[in-house]
């Protein structure tokens, strides 16, 4: 597996632009709100999901070492994978980039000449771009799942993997409906719109020529491929047109059919507290002699996009054990605040601050790293136990190692460095791990103290500055010393 | 990072004669009556508290910030100073968790630096666990509420200790403000990489606090505290927070405690 990352992706200008998308949103108080509020909801749904912290803990160890597993043999399980998949009539193909793999999905329609395809949620191809790539070439792509089908009318990117329209609330959509919706009946009644919206989509699912879907986890020893929802609507993009296109990234590979029972049921019950989701899709081959309905190909793209660069490294590789429950960014403080389009990354909050790197390079991802207080909510949450604020360190120093520096894990290594920057942790280090200049320093510090600026940067736009003490606690301290032995000797 | 909840995990020891104080070094610069508060905390219970002058800082902000070697240069030189096989007791959480935690994977396993890991206590932890300390509170009435840092609560696993001693002062009422595990949002130099998103935090946190109308909220942490605290003042609100030390100390001699900024 090489390291291919794509340099065209229209995401590496977006999450540059990082900065500026926080300041945007931060000002945005109905969207603050909405994330406050789906977040604080889907926090205690969670909470409620499982009977007692032993059970979760020993949930979350147990699909660990799955995934640990998984992956310690990744390269083996793909290939049992495609062998299996083929065996059972699934066509499988290999994408190293996103280009790669949007290039198979198209040229998969075109030889069945189809037109309009509906897909399923699949987070992989919002990566890959799809939609757009596929519409450049007079293919109607309609988003199915109900949240993805209000980003798309809405023109918008999902702001949560598990949520793509969290960051709209009932009012925005009704309004967005009512734009967009032939014969919408005005209501802000939450199932009166989902029913409305319902019907729209049903009719396309019968009219479309090709399926699109994601997969949440594919079983290497039987060739099956399991997708996880909700709406029924996964089902249908996946049974009803003639030719069904799945596509995932290689890290979703199990290696039995018994790894998925408890992954599947930590992953629904971290990502919405739900004990199991309303569906759960097996797809093991496509419609066989004498069956009255599946598709009749079924096409299965593997995607590399960075995560071959990922799993070279063994602290790294530990971002693909992800099973994108989306629990970390629901704990997060920063994501709660900002909310998912300011990552400017198809995959917010940490997870994103993760895997994008991987996926955009450094280059363009480097200020997401440092966008965490290393508060460790999500480690504390994630199901299968990546230690999130960690990786966010390693992401840090791979970002500011010199760019020449050996051995080169990451593309974009250095992307970080500031001269300026790396030259005050050089004179904080030699200040203090010498007592004497630390000693001096200090003295300073406190002498000087009338001299401390009242204006610190970004801290005092909201806050007054610290003020030094007049003396510090190791001359204190050395001054109790002093007093208590000279009234020792007075004693004595 | 391991989610270590060392409640459970961890083998503590007896009472000890000794023990070292880690002050760190905002407490050194910035607040030295908390360290002083929490060496006369540690006298009252008839132990020796060794302050090696050589002590600075316990590298996390280079840490933290991706400068690993950097932070490993000042590890280093605090390991040297704690050569005796006593106690450290560290004044913050965050910068304990540094000590007990990070240091393993910053300088390597090797005996000396295990050794040394394990000899780290955050002071609200050594005094539940190993002192058992039983505070007999001589103060007067009042409610106050507690923040607990996000390393004391994740890394170190100690935010039912901060929550036990003060439950034990018989005149104070704890209350609980909302979202109260939430970080404050001052992560050291997140606070002024991305300013915005901290001082977006810091509001929230502060008016959480502001909001059960305490007199006082108390906090083992004085890099919370100096976010907290500074905003609070920036506020123009009257709440302060304590350290956790100095709050203790002023119970138990009856003393009104007063808000450190």
């Amino acid at each position: 597996m090489k390291h291919i990352i794509e340099e065209e992706s229209k995401y590496a200008a977006s999450a540059k632009a990082f900065r500026a998308n926080v300041a945007r949103d931060l000002g945005n108080e109905e969207l603050r709100s909405n994330f406050r509020g789906a977040m604080d909801y889907l926090m205690d749904k969670r909470k409620g999901a499982f009977s007692s912290e032993d059970e979760l803990e020993v949930l979350r160890e147990q699909c660990k070492l799955i995934k640990q597993r998984c992956l310690a043999k990744l390269p083996h399980l793909l290939e049992q994978l495609e062998g299996n998949l083929e065996k059972n009539g699934i066509k499988v193909h290999w994408a190293e980039t996103i280009t790669q793999a949007n290039e198979i999905i198209a040229q998969l329609i075109a030889e069945k000449k189809g037109k309009s395809v509906v897909k399923g949620k699949s987070m992989v191809s919002e990566e890959t771009a799809l939609n757009d790539y596929l519409e450049e070439r007079n293919v109607e792509c309609l988003e199915s799942d109900m949240g993805e089908y209000i980003v798309q009318l809405a023109k918008e990117h999902p702001s949560h993997i598990i949520m793509p329209a969290i960051h709209q609330n009932k009012k925005q959509v009704a309004k967005l409906f009512a734009d967009n919706i032939e014969g919408f009946e005005y209501s802000t009644d939450v199932d009166i719109l989902i029913q409305q919206g319902r019907e729209v989509l049903r009719n396309k699912f019968c009219q479309a020529d090709v399926g699109i879907s994601g997969v949440n986890f594919a079983v290497a020893e039987t060739g099956t491929l399991c997708l996880v929802e909700n709406e029924g609507n996964g089902r249908m993009c996946t049974t009803i047109p003639d030719l069904h296109i799945a596509i995932t990234g290689i890290e979703k590979v199990v290696e039995h059919l018994s790894d998925v029972p408890p992954l599947l049921s930590l992953l629904t019950r971290s990502a919405t507290g739900q004990a199991i989701s309303t569906y759960f899709n097996m797809i093991s081959s496509a419609r066989k002699p004498g069956e009255k309905d599946g598709p009749q190909e079924v096409h299965l793209v593997l995607l590399d996009n960075g995560r071959s660069q990922a799993f070279a490294d063994e602290e790294l590789k530990q971002t693909l054990q992800c099973i994108r429950c989306g629990a970390c960014m629901n704990h997060c403080p920063v994501y709660t605040r900002i909310g998912g389009h300011a990552y400017g990354t198809v995959y917010p909050g940490p997870i994103g601050k993760m895997v994008s790197p991987h996926m955009l390079g450094l280059e363009a991802t480097t200020n997401l790293p440092t966008a965490s207080t290393l508060c460790g909510a999500c480690g504390e949450v994630c199901p299968v136990k990546i230690p999130i604020p960690k990786i966010l360190l390693r992401l840090r120093q791979e970002s500011v190692k010199p760019k020449s520096q050996q051995p080169q894990v990451m593309k974009g290594q250095g992307a970080g460095r500031s001269s300026v920057e790396a030259l005050i942790w050089k004179v904080w280090a030699l200040v203090h791990k010498s007592p004497k200049i630390y000693a001096l320093s200090m003295w300073g510090l406190t002498r000087f103290r009338f001299l401390m600026p009242k204006k610190l940067g970004g801290w005092t736009s909201v806050r007054t500055a610290p003020k030094p003490a007049a003396t510090t606690l190791h001359e204190r301290i050395n001054a109790k010393q002093k007093k208590a032995k000279q009234s020792q000797q007075e004693r004595g | 990072m391991q989610q270590l909840n060392t409640q459970h995990l961890r083998d503590y020891p007896k009472k000890p004669k000794q023990v070292y104080l880690f002050g760190t070094c905002i407490v050194d610069s910035f607040f030295p009556d908390t360290g002083m508060d929490a060496i006369e905390l540690l006298e009252r219970e008839g132990i020796e508290v060794i302050y090696p002058q050589g002590q600075s800082c316990c590298g996390q902000p280079a840490y933290n910030s991706g400068y690993k070697d950097e932070a490993k240069a000042v590890a280093m030189a605090q390991v040297k100073q704690f050569p005796l096989d006593i106690p450290v007791v560290v004044v913050s959480g965050s910068c304990g968790g540094m000590m007990r935690h990070h240091y393993l994977d910053l300088l390597g396993d090797d005996p000396e630096i295990n050794n040394f890991c394990q000899r780290v206590f955050e002071l609200t932890e050594f005094l539940v666990h190993v002192l058992r300390l039983k505070p007999i509170d001589k103060g007067p009435k009042e409610r106050v509420a507690l923040h607990t840092s996000c390393a004391a609560r994740r890394e170190m696993g100690v935010h039912i200790t901060g929550n036990k001693l003060i439950s034990q002062l018989a005149n104070v009422e704890l209350v609980i403000h909302d979202y109260e595990s939430e970080c404050c949002g001052f992560g050291g130099t997140f606070a002024v990489k991305h300013a915005d998103i901290s001082a977006a935090m810091v509001a929230d946190k502060s008016k959480h606090l502001v909001a059960t109308d305490v007199v006082r909220y108390v906090s083992a942490d004085h890099g919370c505290m100096m976010n907290i605290n500074g905003a609070l003042d920036y506020q123009k609100q009257s709440l302060r927070g304590e350290h956790i030390a100095s709050y203790l100390l002023n119970r138990i001699k009856g003393n009104a405690s007063k808000g450190s900024l």
